[in-house]
């Protein structure tokens, strides 16, 4: 039988734990865990005052139920106490949100895989030129972008043209999210792919793109919320307008109102009565991004969180 | 169908190793034909040489073993069996890798049909994340539009088996790759490789992570593929290369040092440093 020498007691351990040093480890720990604390609610009570005294200042109007069925009118009706809305702000902003979104998303992924993936690809540095240019752009040039490419050829103000400026919104901030996640799944995914003779398309598709689906949805969820709030890049495309439209496809080639527009308009009229209805219209646009958030976000949870 | 080749001139000696080479070669299984034969196959990584004009040749349904210290080239040179190195930046690769008659890397040879014959078993496992562990097993064949289900069924139940995960999984195929052990995830990677039927596997270090009985399992796996495959596997323990490899090829700071027949390999190596490696005396 082997007799086992103690260890030697002499040598001095380089990282020893005294209760005084552990004391002070704790310490610097609650100090580091008090800092962030401190960091989180610096962002978090700003937050939290806008979404009160946005709240506070106009949950008298959205709990009018004609606020949501009726359309705005004349100042008259509101004056006079008649029916009147935004039903008809938040129906065009859920049209032109909603086509900005099919146009974003899809080439915005796309332009997000072709950067990450193709990096040799000859096209790669012009698309990234294209796409920091358009992220650098002020939104009001991209109102004016769209109007020239969709407003002046088709003669008149539409959704559809306030869906494309508000794709020009979305578009940067989905490609660069798109290629800033696609960057740190692991390489190997890739290689295991290629190595069962897939193509690379594929590989990219359906091996790649699904691990990084938090982080994708992430990206589109960041850029709604920026484009949901732009009112500039609508200005001279969506316009604007005080009625429902007569057909569901005038609200995509006709002028329509939106909730950011909408909202400066009623602002700045000379109505008390409108003004109320603004801070109803900043209740319902900060509605619409939360809900939109909250419900991709359990549409899109990891089945299993050990995914990661 | 020539490829430009950016090749040093050969020097004028013929590398000592060379007249061995063409010994083993014709010694060993004459009979077999060869599969996969690689001419001159140099590595670079930028600046830096990861192996030197490798010339070796790989028999239909026979396991050839690559052996030598870490950083010898091993990988390097396995991954230019299949073009892996394609995709990573300032690699550069020159020679020549003839499969059946045909050079993989002449211009107009597609990789993605090369490596549909030439499969390959990484080091470290690497099951798909958001897959179902029955939708890694037939990843390769679900993807390129194979929808059979009962085909599949029979596809991802034979693989599991052959790679010895079948009993531990079998009640749980649709739970998520992700959730099972890394010695589970190897064996999973390799039922991967194995459901797409290749007609060369390139295995390196397939058990490094495994347990004793899946090795042993794996090893034995090698035998019975070694009836429809060839395969070339890379591994650091002599006694493996030993017990399931036909031939072994002794590779050291990027050159092939020796290839025999496994038996004269760890009976009767020619090269020194060739003893002193596989009896533990460096690397
Ligand atoms: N991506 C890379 N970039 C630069 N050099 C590399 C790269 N991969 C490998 N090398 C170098 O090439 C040489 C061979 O590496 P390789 O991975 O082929 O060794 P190996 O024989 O597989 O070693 P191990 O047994 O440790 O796996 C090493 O010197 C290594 O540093
Ligand atoms: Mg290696």
């Amino acid at each position: 039988m082997a007799v086992i020498t103690p260890a030697e007691p002499q040598r001095k351990r380089l990282a020893e734990v005294t209760p005084a040093n552990l004391r002070r480890r704790y310490l610097r720990d609650r100090m580091m865990v008090g800092i962030l604390v401190l960091a989180t609610l610096a962002v978090l009570i700003p937050l939290l005052i806008i979404v009160w005294y946005v709240v506070s200042n106009g949950f008298q109007a959205v709990l009018e139920p004609t606020f949501w069925t009726s359309d705005l009118g004349s100042p008259a009706r509101a004056l006079r106490g008649t029916d009147t809305g935004l039903g008809h702000t938040i129906l065009g902003t859920l049209v032109v949100d909603g086509i900005a979104l099919l146009i974003a998303v899809p080439i915005g992924i796309g332009a997000g895989i072709m950067l990450s993936e193709y990096p040799d690809h000859p096209l790669n540095p012009s698309l990234r030129i294209l796409n920091d240019t358009l992220n650098g752009m002020p939104a009001i040039l991209k109102g004016l972008l769209a109007f020239a490419l969709i407003v002046k050829p088709m003669g008149t103000f539409s959704g559809l043209s306030g869906g494309v400026a508000l794709a020009f919104v979305m578009l940067p901030i989905v490609a660069r999210a798109t290629e800033g996640v696609l960057r740190i799944i692991p390489w190997s995914i890739r290689e295991a792919g290629l190595a069962l003779g897939l193509p690379r398309w594929r590989v990219v598709l359906n091996t790649v793109l699904p691990a990084a689906k938090v982080g994708v949805v992430t990206g589109v969820l960041i850029a709604f919320a920026r484009a949901a709030g732009e009112a500039a890049p609508l200005l001279f495309t969506a316009f604007g307008n005080n009625f429902f439209s007569s057909t569901p496809l005038r609200y995509v080639f006709g002028p329509v109102d939106t909730l950011p527009a909408r909202l400066y308009s009623l602002a700045i009229s000379p109505y008390r009565e409108w003004h109320a209805m603004g801070w109803g219209a900043g209740v319902v646009l900060l509605m619409f991004v939360i809900v939109t958030f909250v419900v991709s976000r359990i549409a899109t949870r990891q089945r299993h969180q050990a995914d990661m | 169908m020539e490829r430009t080749t950016t090749r040093q001139p050969t020097p004028a000696t013929p590398r000592p190793t060379d007249a061995g080479q063409d010994e083993a070669r014709a010694s060993v299984a004459a009979d077999a034909k060869a599969r996969l034969i690689t001419e001159d196959i140099s590595v670079h990584y930028g600046s830096t040489l990861g192996v030197c004009d490798v010339s070796l040749t790989f028999r239909d349904k026979t396991v050839t073993a690559l052996i030598g210290p870490s950083g010898c080239g091993k990988t390097t040179f396995l991954r230019s069996l299949n073009r892996m190195h394609d995709l990573t930046r300032g690699v550069k690769v020159s020679g020549k890798a003839v499969l059946d008659g045909t050079d993989i890397y002449a211009s107009g040879v597609d990789p993605v049909t090369i490596r549909r014959r030439i499969g390959m078993v990484f080091q470290k496992p690497t099951p798909f994340p958001t897959m179902s562990i029955y939708d890694n097993v037939v990843a390769g064949l679900k993807l390129v539009g194979i929808r059979n289900r009962a085909l599949l069924d029979e596809v991802a139940e034979r693989s599991l088996r052959q790679a010895a995960l079948w009993d531990e999984v079998k009640d749980r195929l649709k739970a998520p790759a992700a959730g099972i052990s890394g010695g589970q995830q190897q064996r999973l990677s390799i039922a991967r490789a194995l459901a797409v039927e290749a007609d060369v596997l390139l295995m390196d270090e397939p058990t490094s992570s495994l347990d004793p009985q899946s090795t042993m399992r794996i090893e034995e796996l090698i035998h019975q593929l070694k009836d429809d495959v060839t395969i070339i596997i890379v591994t650091h323990n002599m006694q493996q290369a030993a017990r399931v490899s036909d031939y072994t090829a002794f590779f050291y700071e990027g050159n092939l040092i020796e290839v025999s027949d496994t038996n004269t390999m760890f009976t009767n190596p020619r090269e020194k440093r060739t003893n002193d490696y596989i009896t533990g005396r460096f690397g």
